[in-house]
């Protein structure tokens, strides 16, 4: 997760869907399904943008465009959230059942998963019940047939009178007959004459009493007789979209008011409460997916989960849930630690050797010194950096996480840990949205749409940032190599003991998480936990080298942009305070100085608060802002190992108290501009997002405050 | 009450059911309809996450995970 600019929050988007029918020209086609059915995976086949997908439930948490086309027509796919249902019980159910229902696509894909269908019917037939303008994708259809589940689409088709395809996305197979399929619907050449859900009798007649007064308001704009049911069924929610769409209120209407009850008093004088007529409609649409299922699936091989029970047996059991889990994720750091070593080197001799160059340039042009040191020892030096030591572990790193993600293992890691988030009074998806921090902290900020309670998605939001990001850990593991890892061991147990000190590091993070839950839930944040559900989905075969190609490139990308962006003009003003001098000292020693006695109190020096301040813009530049300040130049050293850092740090008076009170204070302070901008964005409130600052620093600071000042008043240092 | 129907948060590891009764409302309630939980669904208790809590079901065909208080909530039949 996190893989992409959509997940690495260079492109956040908004909540609602909004297409402009007058700037694009060419169909508006939905694109819906239950979560974790491969949807994203048809939306990248067919149209080529690179959306990211994972194996775990609600991974589409905005909506995505993207266009293709077709026989010299343009297709716009609109990826809506994928929802169980259009019942709008969440924020993403409504925003799905308003595009299908109000911004009238042209046609809707109903994508559903082969193996598991009779549960995805359901979502077809309430969409079928908005709309004639359906195609059902049968999709995972390659892993139904390993499972023996066949499938019949012809019966399937002759039920739900829609066109049905079987599809498998991610080989391409029966995609040209889903586009063909989506051309015929939306250009209106094939008519639909789709399934009609048929209610009890004295429900039927309740729809009679109101359906005709709709039709007469809106003009057949809208299905008349789904718009009656949802009205008698008072979903608020719906009643609200639809005053939207029709700009008026529709219950000023008084007969309209007048049949309703009308309506509502002949279900009661029949037995149906208000309360049940939601558990008929709902009885009533199941009981006929059902039905559909027994006779167009047929399993051939009644175990057809068999293996997916055995891995979860033993990933999920008493005895190595956790500790698979946590032996996993130090695999994962180790592999990064010892595999990016050698990149890192080939990296920092590469750019370094090109500022050598750049250097001999700017003598023979006669460039003032001034400027060199702006654009050579400032920003190229910072950038360099940043490059040849944030990018290799993060090109292991993400490819190795997302890997994990593909097989479906995180939707397990929720599983494991969901009690602690309940004791915790939080929510056990709020481990999902703490994986996706792992990527960035703003993507997981983000990814707290996932819960649909208020107080829970809060919660999850304001933690997020105790999950080390990708900007934090290259400082983590650099910090761990030198002041634990180096100081007992050497080679490859060195990077041993490092994955296993980052290992407790990030532990510690999601130990303070679920502190900080359970205090935020038991004052400001006061709630019980609120319902849980959450998919297992089975288990899949990792698309192994697209994972690699797409997270590795993507990741580079990014990097590269944003280190350009942040890290250069870092460099820039660092160089600038270290050179600029007031009264026999330069501006960055005045403000060291200045922050010196706190910095000291917390374990750490006037520098290294600096730079977690100026650091504020991304978290990638403080340990380069930290050894550029040591520098008495104001600018970074070339260093091409390890050592030449230790060197410098502990000449500044650096022990290894100082490393570890970094390390925590890097995991445990505010979030980064980004995130901080997503919290404003995601919570509409400047209230919460001051308290997403303030929380995290002031848990650094306690926890900084008592290691370093517990170690010095017993002598440790 | 008849012996055989239990709530399905103490329906053992393994065993199958039928629902009966759903007490729970609202919201949650709705939540529970839309995995299809309906009277008569089948359902099948797999497995207990580590602590013993959340316990994951296979519902129709997909595996959900439920934690006791709405699985308290749940009243089925044993099979």
């Amino acid at each position: 997760m996190g893989l992409t600019n959509q997940s690495t929050g260079s492109s956040l988007l908004g909540n609602n869907i909004v297409i402009d029918r007058t700037s694009c020209h060419g169909s508006i086609i939905a694109l819906s399904g239950n979560p974790n059915v491969g949807k994203s995976t048809v939306f990248n086949s067919l149209t080529g943008l690179n959306q990211h997908t994972g194996n775990w439930p609600g991974k589409t948490v905005t909506a995505c465009c993207g266009k293709y086309r077709y026989k010299n027509n343009n297709f716009i796919l609109v990826d809506i959230p994928g929802t169980y249902s259009l019942m709008a019980n969440s924020a993403e159910e409504e925003i799905a059942r308003d595009f299908v229902c109000f911004e009238n696509p042209d046609a809707t894909v109903v994508v559903t998963d082969a193996t598991c269908l009779e549960r995805n019917l359901n979502l077809v037939l309430q969409t079928i019940e908005i709309t004639k303008k359906v195609v059902v994708c049968v999709n995972l259809i390659d892993e139904a047939e390993r499972k023996k589940i066949r499938i019949d689409c012809k019966k399937l088709f002759d039920r739900l009178g829609v066109p049905v395809v079987a599809t498998n996305a991610r080989s391409r197979r029966g995609l040209d007959e889903l586009t063909d399929a989506v051309y015929n619907i939306a250009l209106g050449l094939v008519r639909t004459n789709p399934l009609e859900i048929r209610y009890d009798e004295t429900i039927e007649q309740a729809i009679e009493l109101v359906r005709p007064i709709i039709w007469e308001i809106t003009g057949g704009k809208i299905n008349d007789r789904w718009v009656s049911l949802k009205l008698l069924d008072e979903d608020a929610s719906m009643l609200e979209s639809l005053n939207k769409f029709l700009g008026f209120n529709i219950m000023d209407y008084p007969m309209l008011r007048q049949n309703l009850n009308k309506a509502r008093q002949h279900l009661e004088q029949n037995g149906i409460h208000p309360d049940q007529l939601r558990d008929r409609i709902v009885s009533r649409i199941i009981n006929i997916s059902e039905e559909i299922c027994r006779d167009a699936v047929s399993f051939g091989n009644k175990q057809y989960d068999l293996t997916d029970r055995k891995i979860d047996s033993i990933l999920t059991s008493k005895i190595f849930g956790i500790p698979v889990m946590l032996a996993l994720l130090a695999v994962i750091f180790w592999l990064t630690i010892a595999g990016a070593n050698y990149p890192s080197e080939l990296l920092a001799n590469l750019l370094f050797g090109f500022e050598d160059l750049l250097t001999d340039i700017f003598v023979a042009l006669n460039v003032p010194g001034w400027i060199h040191g702006v654009l050579i020892t400032g920003t190229y030096r910072t950038l360099a950096w940043v490059v040849s030591v944030m990018l290799p572990p993060m090109a292991i790193f993400f490819p190795l996480f997302t890997l994990l993600e593909d097989l479906g293992y995180l939707p397990r890691v929720a599983f494991n840990l969901d009690n602690f988030f309940k004791k915790a009074c939080a929510h056990g998806k709020q481990a999902l949205t703490m994986c996706m921090g792992f990527g960035c902290n703003a993507a997981g900020v983000i990814g707290c749409r996932i819960i649909d309670s208020p107080r829970e998605r809060l919660i999850a939001a304001i933690t997020n940032t105790f999950v080390p990001c990708n900007g934090r850990f290259p400082t983590l593991i650099a910090l761990s190599a030198i002041f634990i890892g180096g100081g007992i061991a050497k080679g490859a147990f060195r990077s041993l003991v490092s994955t296993f000190s980052l290992t407790v590091i990030v532990l510690l993070g999601i130990i303070i998480t679920l502190v900080v839950s359970k205090i935020l839930s038991k004052t400001i944040l006061k709630g019980l936990p609120s319902a849980f559900t959450l998919e297992l989905p089975p288990y899949r075969k990792p698309q192994v080298v697209r994972i690699i190609v797409r997270s590795i490139l993507d990741r580079t990308i990014f990097v590269l942009g944003r280190a350009i962006a942040v890290a250069a003009p870092a460099g820039l003003i660092i160089w600038v305070m270290a050179n600029v001098h007031v009264g026999g000292s330069s501006i960055l020693t005045h403000t060291a100085g200045f922050l010196d006695p706190f910095g000291k109190l917390l374990g750490m020096d006037g520098y290294i608060i600096l730079a977690f301040v100026l650091g504020l813009p991304a978290n990638e530049i403080v340990l380069p802002i930290i050894i550029m300040s040591y520098m008495a130049s104001g600018s970074l050293i070339e260093f091409s190992e390890i050592e030449h850092l230790r060197q410098l740090l502990v000449s500044n008076g650096w022990t290894w108290l100082t490393g570890i009170c970094v390390m925590l204070f890097s995991l445990l302070h505010f979030p980064c501009a980004t995130t901080l901008w997503t919290i404003r964005k995601e919570t509409q409130s400047m209230k919460w997002t001051l308290v997403s600052f303030a929380v995290p620093t002031i848990v650094g600071i306690i926890v900084c405050f008592i290691i370093a000042n517990t170690a010095r008043l017993f002598g440790l240092v | 009450m008849k012996e055989n129907i239990i709530a399905l948060k103490n329906l053992p590891i393994g065993r199958t059911a039928k629902i009966k009764y759903l007490s729970s409302v609202g919201a949650i309630r709705r939540r529970m309809l839309d995995l299809g939980l309906i009277s008569g669904t089948v359902v099948e208790a797999m497995h207990k996450s580590p602590s013993g809590d959340p316990t994951a079901y296979n519902i129709r065909g997909a595996v959900i995970a439920l934690r006791s208080e709405e699985a308290g909530k749940i009243l089925v039949e044993l099979n």
